[in-house]
């Protein structure tokens, strides 16, 4: 009987066995295999380098340039949409007219695809006729060219994924807010506490999980929302929004050179594991409140 | 009992059915442009089944020509390769170097080199041979061209019926073209050349009026940094630095006729393939002209070719191949062309009646032939995603402001005889 169980359970979980075998967890194994070994073309079989291409990363200058702009641009899209999000969700978290109008409207950049986004706030940053430009020129400023000039490029790809992913996390916050009972408000206006102290004191420390879990969302997010910078730069100027994911494609299968590509990628597993686990394991202590 | 039966007539029918027609072909195709494309390459296929019921064709949309590329090399991989695919010009060296594509020359006869393969534009066929042999076929093919708004010329004092002849031209039209308001602003740029995303394509063709070359035909050399394409270089960034007559920095493509219908831009350089979309949009009069080039007329081609994979029998090879001259002769040529915009890529095919009726009543898409006199190939060598990005990348820094031209050019010169060495 005890067997039967047993020989049960394993084959209602083959089956999500078998994908996840065939589709992470081997090619993950391939990558790592593949990264080890130059890129066969017809013509020129494969050969063992070793760390060869991490060797050479070190030298290229493009794949530098990609693990600056990742770093600068999740430093600015995790805490920033983070806030956004948190600011929208105490906004929305209270009853007055029009409040789910108001929540839709924050939520609706969620449910537009990234690449529409993108294509929509390209009009928004187009010289001369775009949106930004006309508020712009109604002050008197002259026109600017967001998208096209190497120091701004990357911030205006930022912008970007921040107005997209702030009404996701808003959802989680939301819900979080919703879970604080309306006795300890209660209990805070006696004690004759203000609203930012209850906030500080009681709101932030009970949110704290959920918190937790959107800034994984948001991290994982930094460096893997890249479908804008297809439509919007293609990494350019001169590789300015160059983030490591498009360089990834971009030497996969712009390139082919699927060797050098496989060893970006265990870079930035590495990288995503080292922050993830990081994340759970020092910060998951101080999470829950007691 | 009855599952198992109804199995095996399913299958014994699969089986005549392939028994019935004598070769089943895949064909892999992408769709760049707006438009009916997709339609127009599903109806040719069906009109050539019906004619051959011997062969049966599966057209296949790929998406984009990346996608398309993509596609075709993991099907190759896996052993299931398609007989025929469109796909870039530029990709030959790339298809070539992956040893995926045989050439054409075993699947034409001797006197088909010469009427067939021998009667397309010599300006396609640059990005099409190489080794002595064929290996793509021109069928999808562009050029680019100038667009100017005639009623801005009005307003400017100039002749709406005359476009620039050549850059000193149009860098002084463009400077009576260029309008500023009250304050100071530009609200209107005399030209509005685009450079996101792949900046090379339309340098290549002033390098070409300027009488240079960018790569020859091995695949191997390039040349970017000779005297004739630094100053191509300089005139371009000239065009905002000191000649102020087109906007900063780096402008974008799906933006530019959209820039040249809000009258933003009164000359746009674009692709002719948006010749439909700008003669439907335009609220003005314009005007179709050559690119003018610094010292003569130069244009790059760009678009895609027909190619036969490698991993089938001659025989299925064999029928593509017919199937292929079947769809470049005249009238099929025209219907496409028609239909998308894209530059009949043979002579004979501007001497069909169906075409001669077109260009009556539309006659800015003669510009576009007439130009293939002076075109050059598209950038194309061995690695050429990544030679191209390299020099994408250094036209972005100059256009940018970042580095000098002559500085930009040497240096992605250097990376990509580096990149280039192991094909020498």
């Amino acid at each position: 009987m005890n067997r039967r169980t047993w020989i049960h359970a394993w084959l209602m979980l083959l089956p999500a066995f078998v994908f996840l075998i065939a589709f992470t967890h081997l090619p993950a194994v391939t990558t790592l295999i593949d990264s080890f070994w130059t890129t066969g073309k017809g013509r020129r079989a494969a050969v063992f380098t070793g760390l060869g291409n991490y060797q050479k990363m070190l030298e290229d200058p493009i794949f530098l340039k990609a693990m600056v702009n990742s770093a600068v641009y999740a430093a600015i899209t995790i805490p920033a949409s983070i806030a956004l999000s948190l600011a929208m969700a105490l906004l929305v978290h209270r009853a007055f007219r029009g409040v789910s109008l108001m929540r839709m409207a924050f939520f609706t950049p969620t449910v537009l695809p990234l690449i529409a986004v993108a294509n929509i706030w390209l009009f928004f940053y187009a010289p001369g006729f775009g949106l930004i430009d006309q508020i712009r020129l109604f002050f008197g400023l002259p026109s600017a060219n967001y998208v096209g000039q190497p120091d701004t490029a990357l911030y205006a790809v930022a912008a970007v994924t921040i107005w997209k992913e702030a009404g996701f996390f808003m959802i989680f916050f939301l819900a979080a807010l919703q879970t604080i009972p309306q006795s300890l408000r209660e209990a805070a206006a006696i004690e004759g506490c203000g609203r930012f102290t209850f906030f500080r004191r009681v709101t932030l420390p009970l949110i704290m999980p959920t918190t937790l879990f959107v800034s994984v969302n948001a991290v994982i997010n930094a460096f893997r929302l890249v479908d804008h910078v297809f439509v919007m730069t293609k990494g350019g100027p001169d590789s300015a929004t160059m983030l490591l994911l498009y360089y990834i494609f971009e030497t996969g299968f712009r390139f082919w050179d699927t060797s050098y590509a496989a060893a970006l990628t265990v870079v930035l597993i590495a990288i995503l594991s080292v922050v993830g686990i990081g994340q759970f394991f020092l910060a998951d202590r101080r999470v829950h409140y007691k | 009992m009855r599952l198992l039966n109804v199995f095996l007539a399913t299958s014994a029918l699969t089986l005549f059915a392939s028994a019935a027609s004598a070769v089943d072909l895949e064909f892999y195709f992408p769709v760049a442009v707006g438009g009916p494309a997709a339609g127009t390459i599903q109806s040719l296929t069906e009109d050539y089944m019906a004619a051959h019921p011997d062969v049966k064709i599966d057209a296949i949309y790929t998406g984009s020509y990346a996608d398309t590329t993509t596609k075709a090399i993991t099907a190759v991989r896996g052993g299931n390769a398609p007989q025929l695919i469109i796909s870039l010009s530029t990709d030959m060296f790339t298809f070539i170097d992956e040893e995926m594509i045989v050439a054409w020359d075993a699947y034409v006869t001797e006197e088909e080199k010469e009427s067939w393969i021998g009667g397309f534009y010599p300006a396609f066929m640059a990005n099409s041979q190489t080794e002595g042999k064929t290996w793509g076929i021109p069928f999808q093919r562009s050029t680019p061209v100038l667009y100017w708004n005639k009623e801005a010329f009005s307003k400017a004092g100039l002749d709406p019926e005359k476009g620039p002849a050549d850059w000193a031209e149009m860098v002084e039209m463009g400077k009576k073209l260029t309008v500023k308001d009250a304050s100071g602003n530009v609200t209107q740029w005399g030209v509005h050349i685009p450079s996101s995303g792949f900046p090379s394509w339309l340098w290549t063709g002033i390098v070409a009026g300027n009488g240079g070359l960018l790569a020859d035909d091995t695949g191997t050399k390039v040349t970017f940094n000779s005297d004739a394409a630094v100053g191509a270089l300089e005139a371009l960034v000239a065009l905002s630095a000191t000649d102020a007559v087109m906007a900063p920095g780096i402008l974008d493509w799906g933006g530019t006729p959209k820039a040249f219908f809000e009258g933003q831009a009164a000359m746009i350089w674009t692709t002719t393939g948006n010749l439909t979309n700008v003669r439907t949009n335009a609220p003005f009069d314009f005007g179709v002209g050559f690119l003018p080039g610094l010292t003569k007329n130069g244009a790059p081609t760009g678009g895609g070719n027909f190619y036969l994979l490698k991993g089938s029998t001659d025989e299925e090879l064999q029928a593509a191949a017919d199937f292929v001259k079947w769809a470049t002769a005249p009238e099929q040529a025209a219907k496409w062309t028609i239909a998308t915009g894209y530059v009949a890529p043979r002579p004979d095919v501007w001497e069909t009646q169906t075409m001669k009726d077109y260009v009556k009543d539309f006659p800015q898409a003669l510009v576009a032939r007439d130009q293939l006199d002076y075109a050059v190939a598209e950038l194309s060598t061995f690695e050429g995603p990544k030679v191209t990005q390299l020099l994408n990348s250094a036209l972005e820094a100059a256009i940018t402001g970042q580095k000098s031209p002559k500085e930009a050019l040497d240096a992605a010169q250097a990376e990509a005889d580096a990149t280039l060495a192991a094909y020498r």
